[in-house]
């Protein structure tokens, strides 16, 4: 069996800072956990995770602001009604809907996002290699 | 377009990153991609001979796209920009790889640090062979602050701001500027009188001519950008007009209505047309329209025809270029801690409110008197709502050690055979002459006993503090005709509702987040905001007075260069692809896309587009396209972490 593969996207004010608190703090994570940045988690367009699942990833991980904290006033408004969308479309393809998650993460949170990382990457562990194409 | 040359910079970091990733191998990797012409790695690429060897390339291999492979962008991106700059190439061709933060920091096994790193870099490089070259856009600065609370570092704030030749609105929601320090009786470790020193620079904002002082006003909206905020404010109804008003106070010697004193903690009475204290700035009066019934006699009374009793709040706008925040704190309630008895004991009392019985102005005329009584015995407790996990506050209040050892030493001045009991956790004497103030305290007969009451009940007519002396291993029972909290420091509710309006990051313990830790300790995550005071965590006098002065530098030195560069990661709309449906229209929380009615299509409005990409994500012809984020250059970075290893 082949490592899993992980794509994973934050936003550059919250959780890709939280990612950074988790380094700077020295948290361990697991390194499948690797991060894409956007500016705003509304950047992520469904095709992105869509093409992802496509070309071979077995989980994505989408890191938010907390609703309310956004640094674009709503834009994580949006990628949480993309998100819930998606994961009922990604039931009809087959695919399990916890192998795209959305977290919300702020900039103090690194042991938010050490504990999440690991939690995800273990969940994506259990559900194994996903088998679509 | 010419041939992709890119060169890629590994950076050891001393052995931050070498120490755990195979930066040799990573090299080796990277040399096999296509488009990449040279690739180094080098003990700190951030230093100058780092900076130099990428400069040096640029030249010597025409280099048309870098990737640094270091620490996280949010770092050095502005390093190695300046760094391309220099060289002559645009610096948006930069790309950085996070391979500190985001993996040496992080991975535990150093095979799969090595094998992240790789993959963190290949991302990056691919990404840098789609990056295009982006003009950054000067946009002017309104060079005028706003200053939003009243306490002591907003005070300092304003005046430094205004002092340097720029004009200042100074924002307080009550009635009069001062704040906490206003309410203090003695500052520790000087003993110098709060009032005496704090007094005199609150008339200064009074007379200086670049501060416009807007008390009793409230922050409703902010919009805008660095230079250029737009801020609503909402001047709540006072019912006295402030340039008519003498301040004679006529008005509350005729009022029949009586409310608890806010400034006395609620120890003494005020009338519903109050000034909240005597040195009180402005020196007018307002009416607390919560409790007034419109009787009009004070209407009646007033000689200078100050009174209008049905005034409306008035909501107004001010440009401003640059905001400071210094909203201060709010003292815990120690009624969250049930066993301590307040609120149900009457003996029992906050830091603040024995600050206030101690105070000459206060309600008991600096007299030390509990129920009448002058008290034969005084426990002090630390640590009340500090370095508590059980009230989610783990963090310590900085000024509790302090400001009680400063009130058992005027107790004890002022009741020499009052006997005083300290009970402590630590006691953390760390700021300047703090060390020495707290050893002439202990010698003057003070007992500090180490140990966290557990208990507070009453027995007759006095209290029983019910405690562990932990360096003597027993239980024991201190009898007190008062006991004084140590009440701790927390993040007001005001600032948090702040907060959200003007989206600003808070910190796990819920005081404001600065830009960074150590080197940005006085800037918001946002452009053009900055903190000062308790709002960003608990501190006392001097360190706020020295975060408001830093505070302030940060607006002067923007206003001094007067121009803002604003990023070109801007959306825009290719408009052969573009329907016109206005499914982004209503997306864009800044309003930026408008219809162009002639062609048909949508236009991105560059002065209001922040960039954040939620309209190209939404569109169904892709005919939205996000500079610096466009989807082809995400999407190879997806492809690339998806390669075979």
């Amino acid at each position: 069996m082949g490592r899993i593969k992980i794509v994973g996207f934050a936003c550059n004010w919250c959780c890709y800072a939280g990612a950074d608190l988790a380094g700077t703090s020295h948290l361990k994570y697991a390194p499948e956990m690797r991060l894409i940045r956007v500016l705003c988690s509304g950047r992520i367009d469904p095709k992105f995770i869509l093409n992802a699942f496509k070309n071979g990833a077995d989980g994505v991980f989408i890191g938010a602001c907390h609703p309310g904290d956004c640094h674009y006033q709503t834009g994580n408004l949006k990628t949480i009604k993309r998100v819930m969308l998606l994961k009922k479309y990604l039931k009809q393809l087959g695919i399990e809907e916890d192998r795209l998650c959305l977290e919300f993460i702020s900039a103090s949170e690194g042991e938010k996002f050490q504990k999440v990382a690991n939690q995800f990457v273990e969940k994506i562990k259990s559900l194994g290699p996903l088998n679509w194409r | 377009m010419g041939d992709i040359r890119i060169g890629v910079y590994v950076c050891h970091c001393g052995s931050n990153i070498a120490g755990v990733v195979d930066v040799k191998r990573v090299v080796e990797e990277i040399k096999k991609m296509k488009n990449v012409v040279v690739v180094r790695d080098y003990f700190y690429m951030c230093s100058d001979p780092g900076q130099d060897l990428i400069k040096k390339d640029i030249k010597e291999y025409d280099l048309n796209k870098v990737v640094v492979a270091a620490c996280s962008p949010r770092m050095h991106e502005p390093t190695f920009r300046n760094t391309l700059k220099a060289a002559g190439l645009n610096p948006y061709l930069l790309e950085m790889a996070n391979i500190r933060e985001q993996d040496s920091w992080v991975t535990e096994d150093k095979e799969e640090a090595t094998k992240k790193a790789i993959s963190l870099v290949k991302i990056a490089v691919l990404r840098a062979s789609l990056l295009e070259e982006l003009y950054e856009k000067e946009v002017s600065v309104t060079k005028r602050a706003l200053v939003i609370g009243g306490g002591i570092a907003g005070i300092q704030a304003a005046l430094d701001i205004a002092d340097a030749g720029y004009e200042v609105y100074l924002v307080e929601k009550e009635p009069s500027i001062g704040g906490h320090m206003a309410q203090l009786e003695k500052t520790f470790p000087t003993l110098d009188c709060a009032a005496c020193i704090l007094t005199p620079k609150m008339v200064e904002v009074t007379q200086n001519k670049n501060i416009k002082l807007l008390t009793y006003c409230e922050v409703e909206e902010v919009s805008g950008f660095v230079g250029n905020f737009k801020v609503k404010i909402r001047q709540k109804a006072r019912g006295v007009n402030p340039d008519l008003c003498t301040g004679c106070g006529s008005c509350a010697i005729i009022c029949p209505i009586y409310a608890p004193n806010e400034f006395d903690k609620g120890l003494s009475y005020r009338k519903a047309i109050y000034r909240p204290f005597p040195q009180a700035v402005p020196n007018v009066f307002t009416i607390s329209f919560k409790e007034c019934v419109l009787c009009g006699l004070c209407e009646w009374n007033c000689e200078n025809f100050a009174i209008n009793l049905y005034e409306e709040d008035k909501i107004f706008e001010i440009d401003v270029g640059a905001i400071v925040i210094a909203t201060g704190y709010e003292e815990f309630d120690p009624r969250l801690k049930p066993e301590f008895g307040y609120g149900k004991y009457k003996e029992v009392l906050t830091g603040l409110e024995f600050e206030r019985i101690l105070n000459a102005s206060g309600p008991t005329f600096g007299e030390i008197k509990v129920n009448g009584k002058v008290p034969k015995s005084i426990v002090f407790i630390h640590c009340v709502g500090s370095r508590d996990e059980q009230v989610g506050n783990p963090y310590c209040s900085r000024v509790c050690c302090m400001y009680i050892a400063k009130q058992a030493h005027l107790v004890k001045e002022r009741l020499p055979d009052c006997k005083i009991t300290v009970f402590y956790i630590d006691v953390r004497a760390f700021g300047k002459a703090f060390e020495e103030f707290y050893t002439r305290v202990k010698n003057e007969g003070i007992i500090y006993r180490r140990g966290s009451p557990s208990e507070i009940y009453k027995k007759g007519d006095k209290l029983i503090v019910r405690s562990e002396d932990t360096l003597l291993g027993e239980i024991i029972e201190e009898e007190a005709d008062l006991v004084v909290l140590g009440t701790g420091l927390v993040p007001r509710k005001e600032t948090l509702e702040l907060a959200k309006k003007l989206k600003l990051s808070l910190s796990a313990d819920n005081f404001l987040l600065e830009a960074h830790p150590k080197l940005r300790p006085v800037d918001s995550n946002i452009e053009g905001i900055y903190l000062c005071g308790c709002c960003q965590g608990p501190k006392d006098i001097p360190d706020s007075v020295a975060q408001a002065k830093g505070a302030a530098s940060s607006v002067i030195a923007l206003f001094n260069k007067g121009k803002v560069t604003i990023e070109p990661i801007q959306a825009f709309v290719r408009e052969d692809y573009c329907s016109g449906c206005h499914i982004c229209e209503g997306l864009c929380p800044y309003s930026a896309l408008e219809f162009d009615s002639e062609k048909r299509v949508m236009r991105v409005n560059e002065a209001l587009c922040r960039g954040c990409g939620v309209c190209p994500s939404a569109c169904p012809s892709g005919a939205i396209v996000m500079r610096h984020y466009a989807d082809e250059q995400i999407e190879i970075q997806v492809g690339g972490l998806l390669w075979e290893e």
